[in-house]
């Protein structure tokens, strides 16, 4: 696969040596590459924080275990939740944005090439740095030490005195570095929506996928900001002596907790909301109508943008807040659950009156439907704060975060790779190993986070290597672990897929789903200048009015 | 699976989309904007609440004429990239090199009070949390002034060899905007720093 | 294609039921054995507040969902296309003004029904005043064990928390200082009240008043460091005449056993009693838990083992061998010195 050269049927197009392409792919700054190169990273620490999820799960699966110890557990707990956040989810998304946002405003880059290559290296160095902690965490023995201070690294906890040597400092480290390249995918993604789109492409014909990521983009300019800077607060205490969180000094603890729930809640919009742009564009095209609402779509993501920067503090509803700021956060976190509501019934409204194709991103596509709205109900269990001081820090939220992203996140992005991997590889993934992929990651997923809201209830808090026999938690945990590992499996089905499609694939052309924006104007893969001659528009679904001449939606809009 | 021929309209009527440098730069401003946020919430929540140390009160003295450089320099980069979108290339780079003159000015004033904190009055970034605040906050600004010179002066090297024309005045505008960003978050930490914490 | 609908919607409903099933049993109430931490078998007001509170949330999500769920179990089902379909599109519709404000008002609806129930409950769980009866406790978390001070009653106690029972028509409730000297950590038993967490630097309150004597368990919920797992709570809840015995006993100070010199002679003059208080001896030490009246517990280590002969000597031994990452260093004391020491604290009653 070649996405430099124009493909020409019937012409012999030479191989180059691997080296001359590895040398393309580390140098490029085409935002397909690039977008190719955030999956592949994403995809690999998904594969090394799996690992460390089935750590925790082995050895939780009874009690007094002692399949690690306390101090390995403490450090897969941390990792695990750190990678998949900042390694995963967040380069995942960054890459399919990249991928997508210019071919589908018929633009032929990134506003700024250069910075999209900057900003990924800066990513992939992030990852790098938190990993090599392993190695070079204290120091001691010979083998180094991951952080293990949670992915929160609460105050004092992450201070020197509690966290002597340099684990804390590679996390907080790969964290800024990261950050910084998050900032500046941002930044790339909205001056390529507001600049670059072509003609005729108002704002309010883009693709819902591109506004979608136009509002996540503004987010993280807000939002991952106050991470960078309780970063470096953390860094001059944990280097230059700064009392910032030095409780001994009349720092404060809160402090660090109201500055990383300011970044946490809205991080988790920020991961959400490319999931919605998926649906929005999978949906539609699965059920052959356009998508209910799109005004209104528009307006409840701009909506939840808003409001979600005046939720945090329901991560702190045990910290002692007094009971106004409870009742406050309450009342904003229950409203942020209207305009998420709404735009599920959005797409429930789409599929309805439609002829729905069961191909597999639409099967994922309904198990995130079922799988939001169950998270998103518990969610509101959590809104409540009385309910929270007995749900809180204990394996209920895990099961309701774990809802969200693996249920939502998680599976909106499998629907994802289903639909445009064709597109990006010229090859249709196999649906047989799709469905097997679906169902058995379905079983898993339900057999664990299902049930492990129970221990929640039953007072088992999180983050602990082991429990006390007798609690009624031992045979919860145990039917955990087993779908953990189903999950496991359903993964390799899922990389064996993306491997085998690639060389045996059948071919997909340019546009195998029948759909309606411009990425499936070109060929797939599309040439390295996306579009020959930049495109004119005139509704939401350009291709729609090319098919159907007699009945353009530009007549109605 | 359908054939589509992609022959779309080649006619495009007036399309303007603003200019990406200036979007980039305002992005990176809220951006910005947002983490010295946190500095100055950070500022105002220990405002008072240092268990030993010197006070603000106690040393603090109001860096007035530095302060007036900073702000003018924003009105000399303004005027500097006026001159050069007219092509008044000799005013431009007058007006330029001015306007480094006063941010170094600037810098000189910070410098000179840190001095004059830490060895006078024994006020280092770990002596309390309004030295850990302090500290932090105006040495961020300071960073930020500091890089902007040096984006200032690699543009008055490549003026003084007669390379910036009318063509760059784009990218300049793009400079003076993160310029005047630096020169309003001063207003803030001025305001936060030497009228309110005192 | 009618094949693959119908396993679906099989799957759906069993998934569906599996799901319902699991709602309604965890939110029956349950009798609550010693080992029991069900936040729906609740034993103070507080704690029965929140239950009460959490059922009529679970309702009204309940039917939420029952409603979501059945609109996309029927437009998978209905509006699944067939093959006689390909090539032709179903009527393109955009949306519907109507609709939309139906499905945004509703919702907000629901919103301001649960806020104001919930408010009410914030308010009386966090605005209760302090009775006259009340008993004063403060609790100040540790790595790894709590340390259990009652300022106007002279006790100093340790991980293993005594309360009277409250009589509901003449309320004892038990009010709660929350400090700490470390880290953060968090006060959760969940049959008596919500958590609150014990935050360096910032003090905490929370009350309960639990309404049936017994044990009840609990532990450390904000992960603290190493050993958060083994930082165990236990209550017990006294009848009028139980909780005075004990607190009688507790203000007393340590019982002289002339049998244990030597072991009292080891205690004082090795490291002990940096850490370590036997009240009336010379220990004072306020870095470890307060030994005064260490057989009147159940546990040691903050329930991380029984208190035996057995382990109290392994944990003097060796405290990585019961709590690795514990604070405790081993003393490396000889067998001889050892068994003295483990002799005095079993006459510490």
């Amino acid at each position: 696969m070649s996405s430099n050269a124009i493909t020409i049927p019937g012409t012999q197009i030479e191989s180059r040596p691997w080296v001359d392409e590895l040398h393309q792919w580390l140098t490029t700054v085409d935002h397909k590459r690039l977008g190719i190169l955030y999956i592949l990273s994403a995809l690999l620490f998904l594969a090394i924080g799996g690992v460390e999820a089935l750590i925790i799960r082995i050895q939780l699966m009874r009690s007094h275990n002692d399949f690690v110890s306390p101090e390995v557990f403490n450090r897969m707990f941390t990792m695990h939740g750190t990678t998949m956040i900042f390694f995963v989810a967040m380069p995942v998304l960054f890459g399919f944005a990249n991928y997508l946002v210019p071919l589908m405003i018929g633009a032929r880059d990134m506003a700024f090439p250069r910075l999209n290559a900057f900003s990924f290296w800066l990513s992939f160095l992030g990852a790098l740095l938190l990993y090599f902690s392993f190695l070079g965490g204290t120091g001691l023995y010979g083998a180094g030490s991951a952080p293990d201070v949670g992915w929160w690294s609460y105050a004092p906890l992450g201070s020197r005195a509690f966290s002597p040597g340099h684990s804390s400092d590679y996390w907080t480290l790969a964290l800024l570095v990261s950050g910084f390249g998050s900032i500046g995918t941002a930044i790339n993604i909205i001056a390529t929506i507001l600049c670059l789109r072509c003609p005729g492409m108002k704002i309010n014909r883009m693709p819902l996928l591109v506004w979608l990521n136009l509002v996540m983009a503004g987010m993280v300019l807000i939002a991952i900001t106050p991470l960078s800077a309780a970063q470096i607060m953390l860094l001059i205490d944990r280097y230059l002596g700064g009392h910032f969180f030095d409780t001994q000094a009349g720092g404060s603890a809160v402090l660090w907790m109201h500055f990383f729930w300011i970044f946490g809640h809205p991080e988790v919009y920020i991961l959400i909301i490319p999931c919605f742009a998926f649906m929005s564009e999978i949906i539609p095209v699965f059920s052959r109508k356009p998508i209910f609402g799109y005004p209104v779509m528009v307006g409840a993501t701009v909506c939840i943008a808003f409001v979600s920067m005046s939720v945090w503090a329901h991560h702190m509803f045990t910290i002692g807040m007094n009971s106004y700021a409870n009742s406050f956060f309450t009342l904003t976190t229950m409203a942020v659950g209207v305009p998420t509501g709404i735009k599920i019934f959005n797409w429930i409204g789409t599929m309805w009156g439609g002829r729905i194709q069961f191909k597999t991103p639409m099967l994922f596509s309904i198990g995130f439907l079922f799988q939001f709205l169950i998270a998103g109900l518990t969610g509101i269990m959590m809104a409540c704060s009385p309910f929270d001081w007995q749900l809180s820090l204990s394996y209920f939220v895990v099961a309701h975060f774990h809802y969200v992203i693996v249920g939502g996140i998680l599976f909106a992005l499998f629907g994802a790779f289903y639909y445009w991997y064709p597109k990006m590889t010229g090859r249709m993934l196999s649906e047989r190993l799709g469905k097997w992929h679906f169902w058995l990651f379905l079983i898993g997923f339900h057999l664990t986070f299902d049930v492990m809201h129970i221990p929640g209830v039953l007072g088992m808090p999180r983050r602990i290597y082991t429990y006390e026999p007798g609690r009624g938690w031992d045979t919860l945990n145990f039917i955990i672990t087993i779908g953990a590992f189903i999950q496991a499996l359903a993964i390799l089905v899922f990389l064996a897929n993306l491997i085998i499609s690639y060389f045996k694939g059948a071919r997909a052309g340019n546009d195998p789903w029948d759909a309606w924006t411009l990425e499936w104007s070109l060929s797939s893969p599309p040439p390295a200048y996306n579009f020959a001659t930049v495109p004119t528009v005139a509704s939401r679904r350009p291709l729609w009015d090319l098919k159907h001449p007699e009945d353009p939606d530009s007549r109605y809009e | 699976m359908s054939a589509v021929t992609t022959s779309f309209p080649n006619t495009a009527a007036e399309w303007r989309l603003p200019s990406r440098g200036k979007v980039a730069m305002a992005g990176l401003i809220i951006a910005e904007s947002a983490i010295f946020t946190i500095f100055v919430v950070a500022y105002l929540f220990y405002l008072g609440k240092s268990i030993t140390g010197p006070t603000p009160q106690d040393v603090l003295e109001t860096p007035i004429f530095y302060t007036i450089c900073l702000l003018s320099s924003s009105l000399t980069i303004h005027l500097a990239a006026k001159c050069l979108a007219r092509g008044i290339g000799f005013a431009f780079l007058g007006f330029w090199l001015l306007t480094i003159a006063l941010g170094g000015l600037f810098l000189y004033g910070t410098a000179q009070e840190w001095h004059r904190l830490i060895y006078e009055h024994g006020l280092t970034i770990s002596t309390n949390l309004f030295g850990t605040t302090y500290y932090s906050l105006v040495g961020l600004h300071a960073f930020h002034v500091t890089a902007g010179l040096v984006m200032l002066v690699t543009v008055a090297v490549f003026g003084l060899c007669g390379r910036v024309e009318v063509k760059q005045s784009g990218h300049i505008e793009v400079l003076s905007m993160y310029w005047h960003f630096v020169d309003a978050v001063w207003v803030v930490v001025f305001t936060v720093v030497y009228v309110l914490g005192r | 294609m009618l094949r693959k609908s119908s396993t679906v919607r099989f799957l759906v409903q069993a998934i569906l039921l599996l799901f319902s099933a699991v709602t309604v049993w965890a939110s029956e109430p349950k009798g609550s054995s010693p080992q029991g931490t069900n936040i729906f078998a609740p034993a103070s007001t507080p704690a029965k507040s929140i239950a009460d509170l959490s059922v009529f949330v679970l309702v009204i999500t309940g039917i939420i969902f029952v409603i979501v769920f059945a609109l996309l179990v029927y437009s998978i089902v209905k509006f699944r296309g067939r093959a006689m379909d390909t090539g032709r599109e179903p009527p393109q519709v955009y949306g519907s003004m109507q609709i939309e404000l139906a499905w945004t008002i509703i919702p907000i609806l629901i919103v301001v029904v649960l806020f104001l129930a919930t408010a009410r409950v914030i308010h009386a769980i966090q605005d209760a005043p302090e009775p006259a009866g009340a008993v004063q406790v403060t609790a100040i978390g540790h790595q790894y064990w709590w340390e259990f001070r009652y300022p106007k009653l002279g006790i100093v106690t340790a991980n293993e928390l005594h309360m009277p029972v409250s009589d509901p028509s003449h309320p004892t409730p038990t009010f709660l200082q929350l400090l700490s000297v470390d880290t953060d950590h968090s006060f959760w038993v969940p049959e008596l009240g919500g958590k609150t967490d014990l935050i360096p630097n910032h003090p905490n309150r929370m009350w309960m008043d639990p309404q049936r004597t017994g044990v009840f368990l609990g532990q450390c919920a904000q992960y603290c460091g190493t050993q958060h797992a083994k930082m165990l709570l236990r209550v017990s809840v006294d009848g009028p005449e139980d909780f005075a015995a004990w607190v009688r006993a507790q203000q007393s100070l340590a019982v002289e056993d002339t049998g244990a010199t030597a072991g009292r002679r080891v205690f004082e003059s090795n490291a002990c009693m940096n850490c370590h208080a036997v009240a009336g001896t010379a220990g004072d030490g306020r870095f470890g838990p307060d030994l005064t009246h260490l057989m009147s517990r159940a546990t040691i280590a903050a329930g991380a083992a029984k208190n035996t002969h057995d382990n109290l000597r392994l944990w003097i031994q060796d405290p990585s061998a019961i709590k690795p990452g514990s604070l405790m260093p081993a003393m490396k004391l000889s067998d001889a010195d050892l068994d003295a020491v483990v002799s005095y604290m079993e006459t510490l009653r």
